[in-house]
């Protein structure tokens, strides 16, 4: 029997058990809805992750760091980077070749120090990093109070909020709310502040002890300076965040940072080795152009003698818990597919039971075994589509409401609204393949069954 | 309406040829001897009737020449097919071409209409759903049909079942027809007109008929020959010259 011919039969055939066979498509549907729930809510985590740290900067960002420097990211990092003895110095010079390299958008020192500021006569100790004005445009310093750097050079500073607080005597009890970050905001906007810092200026004399060390030629001197400084903006940044500040609470802009020469903790590593005038950084941040070529920028790197770090190293990981998490939801999501596909056998044996005389009848008047077979498959088949179809429309429709019903929480509790569900279109194809490929293995013994029924018996059955 | 092709036959071919058929039931300890070494011959064209009581093999033997039953022993051979070597998809194919059935209980499928029952066998044999449409239509008209193709078997009368019935066994002109008591279920007049029309087949489309019956009256009156089966064993062979003279007339 042709192909349409048999589709039009199974078709009728399960109209005449309507309710029997809608129950039955109804338990496929909701089979294929929780596996398409379980696993679109994975995709959709898995995006909003993924979104979230693509729009911190997170994924176009390498640090780069010397072997010299002993603050590997990570063992792994240690065992796959260059020895100490084949790492170079990570000068400007390097910085420059850094930066020149295909694909890389910008390469900046990562300026950080601790030292004092004062404010209204009063010391605090904090820990300072330099931003370059490229900060401004990702999302790290959204809902800032205040405005950004005036210039790459201004003597400004951004603040972090807790370290508004501090200056403000404000710092909230434990557990207790905290302050408004626009209450924070209005005594500090434009104030001065005062930045002691140690300046490291090279010095023509003779290093301490000139047979040290492989260069020779100049020696550093450090004095105390003061630096003025406007109160710009105040942030809520995360202090613990990775990009750019890590712990520090509050920023300079990078050039003016690069022109204080402040002494940071690297010179005092370098200054019985290579005592040049040229800067030594503990690392640098390299922006690349798309982050789709971190890796190959990372290779480049890799290969001048520095050692990487990027949160594609990081993203390995994730998407590692992703796939075990997909795995997962996937096996949960299928559990109701398979009680389904029992379904499928039992009203598939029950038709047998039932369509005996109706087989024989087939068979007396010329059906083939192969013509019954492909019958009774193609019943479970249509209901395996009809099944997968309804399912992926429910399992959407689930999707949907559970996302609006949490927007609307969020929204409820002053949060910004999530799109953390997501059907992708490889999950509707997958999903209703799995549901028809279910329903034809379901299928496959009643069929054969019900093609290997006697014609003579099946004709005496009443 | 355009009348099928008369089947090509010679007065002295051979349509049907059982020796020693054999078809053995087990139940249990017991063997039942459904049919039991019978050999016949019927000629291509010949309208033969099986006569016997309840129980003497005769749908049996109808069933093993039908290829609805493989026997235990003996050979059937049908159109130069020894059915027993063929095999289940042969059987289904000799089925759908070579023989056409009908029953005492109809066998109609229920769930379907008239046009669509007689349909079946156009859809099993593949034949293009455009041609489909004129022979069911052809079909129909033969038996009186045409006005109640749309209709479900429950809507129809035992003789118009019957009708339709023939209609399908007819619909992809077999050489062989086999009937299974096709009168059983109905009253006498009803039973004489479906009988008249399996004669008209017979004769204008010169298709061999097999009639199973246990109504010698009925057989006397269509049958050329008849054959008596006791037991599972043919007891007796008679031709009926009343008929015979009547078709050669």
């Amino acid at each position: 029997m042709k192909l349409p011919d048999l589709t039009e039969l199974a078709l009728r055939n399960l109209r005449e058990s309507v309710l029997r066979n809608s129950l039955t498509t109804i338990g496929i549907s909701v089979g294929v809805a929780s596996l398409v729930a379980m696993l679109s809510l994975g995709v959709g985590l898995q995006q909003m992750a993924s979104r979230r740290l693509v729009k911190s900067g997170l994924f176009d960002t390498i640090i780069v760091t010397s072997r010299r420097e002993m603050r590997g990211m990570s063992r792994e990092q240690e065992r796959n980077g260059p020895t100490p003895g084949e790492s170079r110095v990570l000068d400007e010079a390097a910085r420059q070749e850094i930066e020149h390299l295909y694909n890389v958008e910008e390469a900046y020192p990562d300026i950080r120090f601790q030292t004092e500021l004062r404010y209204e006569d009063k010391p605090h100790l904090t820990m300072i990093s330099a931003l370059p004005s490229s900060a401004k445009s990702n999302d790290t310093f959204d809902g800032m109070q205040g405005s950004f750097f005036s210039s790459d050079t201004a003597a400004e500073v951004l603040l972090q909020k807790s370290f508004a607080e501090e200056l403000l005597g404000k710092t909230p009890p434990l557990g207790s709310p905290d302050p408004d970050i626009a209450e924070l905001a209005r005594p500090l906007l434009g104030k001065e502040l005062i930045m002691l810092y140690s300046q490291r200026v090279t010095s023509p004399e003779p290093p301490l002890r000139p047979s040290d060390g492989d260069a020779a030629g100049a020696s550093y001197s450090v004095i105390s300076r003061e630096q003025k400084l406007r109160i710009v903006g105040i942030s809520d940044l995360d202090v613990d965040a990775m990009r750019g500040p890590m712990g520090a609470k509050v920023f300079l802009p990078l050039k003016l940072a690069e022109s204080l020469h402040v002494m940071q903790q690297v010179d005092l590593r370098e200054i019985f080795r290579a005592a040049s005038d040229q800067p030594v950084y503990s690392s640098i941040r390299v922006r690349v152009k798309n982050p789709a070529q971190i890796q190959a920028v990372e290779d480049a790197i890799k290969k001048l003698g520095f050692t990487t770090f990027s949160i594609v190293d990081a993203s390995r990981g994730l998407r590692q818990f992703f796939g075990v998490l997909y795995a997962f939801l996937g096996i949960f999501g299928s559990l109701a597919l398979i009680v389904a596909s029992i379904g499928i056998v039992n009203t598939l044996v029950m038709a047998i039971l039932e369509r005996r005389r109706e087989i024989g009848i087939m068979k007396a008047i010329g059906a083939s075994d192969r013509d019954v077979k492909g019958l009774f498959f193609t019943e479970a088949g249509a209901m395996g589509i009809l099944g997968g179809v309804v399912g992926v429309m429910l399992g959407w429709a689930i999707g949907q409401a559970i996302n609006i019903g949490t927007n609307f929480y969020l929204k409820s509790q002053s949060l910004p609204p999530e799109h953390f569900w997501s059907v992708p279109w490889w999950l509707v194809i997958g999903a209703i393949l799995f549901s028809v490929g279910v329903s034809l293995i379901s299928g496959r013994y009643p069929a054969a069954r019900a093609a290997k029924l006697d014609p003579v018996q099946a004709l005496r059955y009443e | 309406m355009t009348t099928p092709a008369r089947v090509p036959t010679s007065p002295d071919a051979v349509a049907i040829r059982s020796e020693n058929l054999c078809r053995h039931y087990r139940m249990g300890e017991t063997v039942i001897r459904a049919v039991d070494g019978v050999s016949l011959k019927v000629r291509s064209g010949e309208f033969v009737a099986l006569l016997g009581s309840s129980g003497s093999g005769k749908s049996s033997m109808l069933n093993l020449i039908a290829g609805l039953d493989r026997p235990t022993s003996g050979t059937v051979i049908v159109q130069d097919r020894d059915l027993a070597r063929l095999s289940r998809e042969e059987l289904a194919k000799y089925r759908l071409r070579v023989v056409g059935m009908v029953f005492q209980s109809f066998n109609l499928i229920p769930s379907m209409t008239l046009a669509e029952n007689v349909e079946l066998p156009l859809r099993f044999a593949e034949v293009e759903r455009s041609q489909r449409e004129n022979l069911v239509r052809e079909a129909l008209d033969r038996v009186g049909l045409r006005a109640r193709k749309d209709h479900r078997p429950s809507e129809l009368s035992g003789g118009e079942q019957q009708r339709a019935a023939l209609a399908r066994a007819l619909i992809n002109r077999p050489q062989l027809l086999l009937a299974d008591e096709p009168t059983g279920n109905l009253d006498s007049h009803t039973g004489i007109e479906i009988m008249d029309l399996v004669r008209e087949f017979n004769r204008q489309l010169g298709m061999t008929v097999v009639m199973v019956t246990h109504e010698r009256a009925l057989a006397e009156r269509y049958a050329q020959r008849m054959i008596f089966l006791a037991d599972g064993k043919l007891v007796d062979e008679q031709p009926n010259t009343a008929v015979l003279e009547r078709t050669h007339s």
